[in-house]
């Protein structure tokens, strides 16, 4: 009997080193472990061997049993992956082939530069604040030093609605409008629609944006200023933009000043894009008039601020290099899918 | 304003480069726009009289010349100009010269060496302005009195740079020469000096031949009058018309040209009146009578208010103040006695008067903004000194001189260390001092207070004295320091991060942003078939539009939307899911309108359908966490398909409304595939949001699915099913359309609605018992209220 199971051992062995299919290792398993197989038959005359031989046969039996389903098993196992991998490769495809996206929808180029600019803003402890579109003559242009017949109301072609109510031509009235409601320290933004009355064309809209920029504190110097637009405009252009301050006039701040940026398409040797000057004018800003403060309710003698007004679709021109302001009202999908 | 450096040199000595003076007036606070120097592309042209003038015998229009160009020797130079000839002098190009058009080399024409070219006007780039008149084609002629061997440039001023700088509204004293001579020196930290001013006086007076008199001395703040007699009119010599030229005035006449040159130089808008037309030897500076008519020198009438001020004679206006001259008394040919005026008008009065007329003269712009009263009499002066100078005319002595209404300019406090804590800087007041003395501004150690000149006006309270020397100072020395004091958190308000969350939401499901413009045509009511009752027609309207297109504010943004899909239509995009967010402007009992925010939904092409545009509303209010959100179908909206329009509420408010465009309003837009669209309020949605999400716990118990099947009649909405079976049981976890069929099998007016429905109970499993209690309860329901048949 001991034989018998030595024979059957190698004689397994060999049958199973070959090349099976599934079924063929099926009539295997059944030959050797079915109910009528070798293995089998050899447990069932157990019971005609003795007390001695019994333990000793029924350990080898096992043995042999055991040896024999492993064997079957790795033999199973091997044939499983040999059929996987033929399927596999029948299912080569060419991943050349396009994917099957979801067109994503993508924010105006516009929104897509506020973001930054509010992001970059919110960074340095600014709130976001929003008012009227249609704007009482006085928090446009009054409140902010400037006066009925004054000169600087030339420069800025308004829009009418009656004689006290007007389009805002800037977003400075928002300046009024929160230190109206809140005390220093303040320090704002407000973006937003504005309306001059400017024919279309590649440069003008009657309709474009502005972010204004208002900080109300004790001790809020000119120095603070140049530094929280200069930072602004690193955040926004890189560190290697150079900044200067020129100065400029506007009723409402005092000293003011227009920022220019070294050109971002020359780097400041001059080129079209600046017209051959190296700096591109950027935004306006300056120290809050005394008046301002005064009208608002604010003591000149114990705060000062200062106040800047970003020209949105410069900014969005001149980052993705734009052309044509008009596109933006366009919406043309396929200027929109370009951000 | 533009600036010759030659004229500016009258007053301070410039020895920089052109871009050198322009960069630095730049930072001081004079922009400059740009500068020109017309000679730098004209060099070795020279005045050269032809000698000899024959036809070339190879051509029928060439001619070979000899001319002599000072050089020492003849030139032969070959001519193809039709009206050389032997006598004239004319601009010579000399070998080597540089013309704009490019460079002069010693050459052959036919076979003839030719050594320079005789230059026509245009080839040296001078304009007919600079000649003063209209040249006849062909070569340059010029008179025969002209030098021989003289540069050209020198002859037309052409050695000439000229500054252009963008001068802001609160400067009008930089609007002159000296002016900028002024902010120029102290810029540089050059001396500036104004040369004496002198003249003679003849023997009478003016007072003799004419009176002035102020009746309205707050409209007219001064008023100075002087007169010459004897006037020869005749042209003014060439240096001042090019400085005239230069500075972009027109050369008229030897006392028109002093008039402008006197204004461009002290910024002194001044008049000259035939003295034959000023009736009775007045001259009256009144209010004008409400309608009265004058006819201004550019020969149209104008009619005027009684706000309006006028020069006036004994009779009748003459002169529309500070706005233009009256064509009857300007200074003709023939004029012999001409008197000069040097006034200051009110700024206010000026430029209201010149918006009425519809006039912007030099003289109103500068009004306008306001000048300095004590400008008037050394403007005067300087005309008279010019008179002199042209020999045009003789002085009268004496002047007359009305003062007005004035205030003098106030003294300031003068706090340097405010000033220091202000700009952040650390400036010694000596060179704060230092700037006020080169600006004209008084300063008074033993008050502490400065005193600015009456030509700055704008200097009016302590910043602007801080501006001063900033500017000075230079921005650029002013150092970078970032905020300081108590800190602020900057964040977004909850509705702002609804606006973001939109952006996200919409983006995600393949919509587009746009931005439009909030004006538009009051036609988009007719357009989108708005009820000519509606209160979306009443609007706010802008009383001076660009045109009928952008004349009122919207109060619906489906318009615009439209408008937009129609464009991308046009443009052949196939497909466009776009929206917005944009305010909309609802006029109010109050001046000001309500502006609520709206979000716009619009899109064609994909075959989409108002399940699509239904599917984007539903997501974007789940992404929003807006709960319990109803959709009712609403029939009798115009703009909307009347079987294809819901409604969306939530919380008892709408939300908004969505569904297919009505086919007729979309061919109006020219779209001939099916439109959606949509307009949520942005307010109702954001009163909405669930802001306090809360952790349901995950279900421990197992869920029973039974599925339901009905057949209802075909106008009843599934929403009305889905509302009876939720009633059905506490223990309804969900309810899922999973079937609606119409057709065979089934009545012609009904269709058959199936849902798969889950019940689970938080505590427990529920017994098949429990659930077939509350499945049946759902389907007696259905029956009872629906009439419905389980299938």
């Amino acid at each position: 009997m001991k034989q018998k199971l030595e024979q059957i051992r190698a004689a397994a062995h060999e049958a199973l080193a070959g090349e099976l299919n599934l079924d063929a290792l099926e009539q295997l398993r059944i030959k050797y472990l079915g109910k009528k197989g070798e293995i089998t038959a050899v447990l069932k005359g157990m019971g005609k061997l003795t007390a001695e031989e019994r333990p000793v046969i029924g350990a080898l039996a096992n043995e042999v049993r055991s040896q024999v389903e492993g064997m079957i098993e790795t033999k199973k196992a091997e044939i499983a992956a040999k059929i996987e991998e033929v399927k596999l490769k029948a299912e080569v495809i060419d991943v050349t082939m396009p994917g099957r996206a979801q067109e994503r929808g993508e924010l105006h180029p516009l929104t897509k530069v506020m973001n930054n600019i509010k992001d970059t803003f919110i960074g340095m402890g600014f709130e976001i604040a929003d008012g009227p579109e249609v704007e009482l003559d006085y928090y446009n242009f009054e409140a902010l030093n400037i006066p009925k017949n004054h000169p600087a109301r030339d420069t800025q072609d308004t829009f009418y609605v009656s004689d006290n109510v007007v389009l805002r031509t800037q977003t400075s009235g928002m300046q009024v409008r929160v230190m109206e409601k809140q005390k220093p320290p303040i320090r704002i933004i407000a973006p937003g629609k504005v309306y001059r009355s400017d024919a279309v064309d590649a440069t003008h809209s009657p309709v474009f944006h502005q972010i204004e920029g208002l900080v109300v504190d004790k001790g809020v110097t000119m120095a603070d200023l140049k530094g929280t637009l200069e930072m602004f405009i690193h955040r926004l252009y890189g560190d290697e933009t150079r900044v200067r301050f020129r100065p400029h006039h506007f009723p409402f701040t005092e000293p003011s000043a227009e920022l220019d940026i070294s050109c971002f398409k020359c780097g400041g040797k001059g080129c079209p894009m600046c017209k051959g000057e190296g700096w591109i004018e950027i935004l306006g800003c300056g120290m809050v008039h005394p008046k301002v403060l005064a009208n608002c309710g604010i003591d000149p003698e114990i705060y000062s601020g200062f106040a800047f007004g970003i020209g949105l679709e410069r900014i969005a021109m001149g980052k993705y290099d734009i052309n044509d302001l008009r596109l933006f009202f366009e919406n043309d999908l396929r200027f929109l899918r370009q951000f | 304003m533009n600036l010759p450096l030659s004229w500016l040199n009258d007053y301070m000595d410039i020895d920089v480069t052109p871009k050198e003076y322009s960069d630095k007036m730049t930072m001081s606070g004079s922009k400059v726009e740009g500068y020109e120097s017309l000679g730098d592309s004209v060099t070795n042209v020279v005045t050269g009289k032809v000698l000899t003038c024959v036809d070339h015998p190879d051509s029928d229009h060439l001619k070979i010349t000899t001319v002599d160009a000072g050089t020492g020797e003849t030139l032969q130079i070959v001519c193809g100009a039709p009206n050389c000839k032997a006598g004239i002098i004319v601009p010579v190009a000399l070998v080597g010269a540089v013309l704009p058009g490019g460079k002069i080399k010693k050459g052959k024409m036919r076979g003839v060496e030719s050594c320079g070219m005789l230059c026509s006007h245009d080839e040296l780039g001078i304009t007919k302005e600079m000649l003063g008149y209209e040249p006849e084609y062909g070569i340059l002629i010029l008179p025969d009195d002209t030098p021989i061997g003289k540069d050209i440039r020198d002859l037309f001023g052409m050695n000439e740079t000229v500054v252009e700088f963008e001068i802001t509204s609160n400067r009008p004293d930089c609007f002159s020469i000296i002016g900028l001579a002024r902010e120029s020196a102290a810029t540089f930290g050059k001396k500036f000096t104004i040369p004496e001013v002198k003249f003679t006086e003849t023997d009478g007076s003016i007072n003799d031949a004419i009176s002035v008199e102020v009746l309205d001395k707050d409209k007219c703040k001064r008023y100075c009058a002087r007169m010459v007699k004897n006037v020869k009119i005749g042209p003014s010599p060439s240096w001042m018309q090019q400085r005239l030229t230069a500075c972009g005035v027109r050369p008229i006449n030897n006392i028109v040209d002093i008039t402008n040159y006197v204004l461009l130089e002290y910024g002194q808008p001044m008049h000259a009146f035939d003295l034959r037309d000023l009736a009775d030897g007045k001259i009256i500076v009144r209010r004008a009578d409400d309608g009265e008519v004058i006819k201004t020198l550019d020969g149209q009438d104008r009619k005027l208010t009684a706000e309006d001020l006028v020069i006036a004679d004994g009779k009748r206006a003459v002169a529309v103040a500070g706005v233009m001259g009256g064509f009857n008394s300007e200074v003709k040919d023939d004029t012999t006695t001409v008197i000069f005026e040097s006034a200051t008008f009110d700024a206010a009065s000026v430029r209201l008067t010149a918006q009425r007329i519809g006039l912007r003269t030099e003289a109103s712009s500068r009004y306008e903004k306001g000048l300095d009263y004590n400008n008037t009499v050394p403007a005067v002066e300087r005309a008279c000194q010019l008179v002199e100078m042209l020999g045009c005319g003789e002085n009268v002595g004496g002047m007359i001189d009305v003062m007005g209404n004035v205030t003098d300019m106030a003294a300031l406090p003068f706090r340097p260390d405010k000033i220091n804590a202000f700009l952040g800087t650390d400036i010694p007041t000596d060179d704060m001092i230092k700037i006020f003395d080169a600006l004209g501004i008084k300063t008074d150690l033993e008050n502490m207070t400065v005193t600015p000149p009456s030509f700055r006006p704008d200097l009016a309270g302590e910043a602007d004295i801080a501006e001063e020397v900033a500017r000075f100072y230079g921005y650029d020395k002013i150092p970078t320091t970032l905020l300081s004091g108590e800190a602020t958190c900057g964040r977004k308000n909850d509705r702002q991060k609804m606006q973001d969350a939109v952006g996200e939401s919409l983006n995600a499901q393949g919509m587009y942003e746009i931005y439009t413009y909030t004006f538009v045509s009051p036609s988009i009511f007719d357009k989108l078939s708005i009820p000519a009752d509606s209160d979306l027609r009443n609007t706010v309207k802008i009383t001076n539009p660009l045109g009928e297109d952008t004349s009122v504010m919207r109060t619906t943004t489906i318009a615009s939307m439209m408008e937009i899909l129609a464009r991308n239509y046009n443009y052949r995009n196939p497909a466009a899911k776009l929206y917005e967010i944009g305010k909309v402007f609802i006029p109010t009992g109050d001046e000001l309108p309500d502006e609520p925010y709206k979000i716009t939904l619009g899109m064609y092409g994909n075959k989409c359908d108002f399940y699509d545009i239904k599917g984007i509303v539903q997501t974007l209010l789940a992404d929003l966490k807006v709960e319990k959100v109803k959709y009712a179908a609403v029939t009798d909206n115009p703009t909307f398909h009347p079987g294809r329009c819901a409604k969306v509420t939530a919380g008892g408010k709408t939300l908004g409304v969505f569904g297919e465009v009505h086919p007729a309003v979309r061919r109006k837009y020219g779209i001939d595939t099916p439109v959606y669209a949509g307009e949520l309020d942005f307010e109702n949605v954001f009163a909405n949001i669930n802001t306090s999400i809360k952790f349901t716990e995950l279900p421990k118990f197992p869920a029973v699915t039974r599925d339901i099947a009905v057949l209802v009649d075909k106008t009843v909405p599934v929403a009305d099913i889905e509302e009876i079976i939720a009633q059905s049981s506490k223990n309804l976890e969900s309810i899922k359309l999973f079937d609606v069929y119409e057709g065979d099998r089934i009545p012609e007016d009904k269709k058959s609605v199936a849902y798969s429905v889950v019940y689970r109970a938080s505590d427990r499993s529920l017994t098949g018992e429990e659930v077939q209690k509350s499945f049946d309860k759902a389907v007696r329901s259905l029956e009872h209220r629906l009439g419905a048949q389980l299938r």
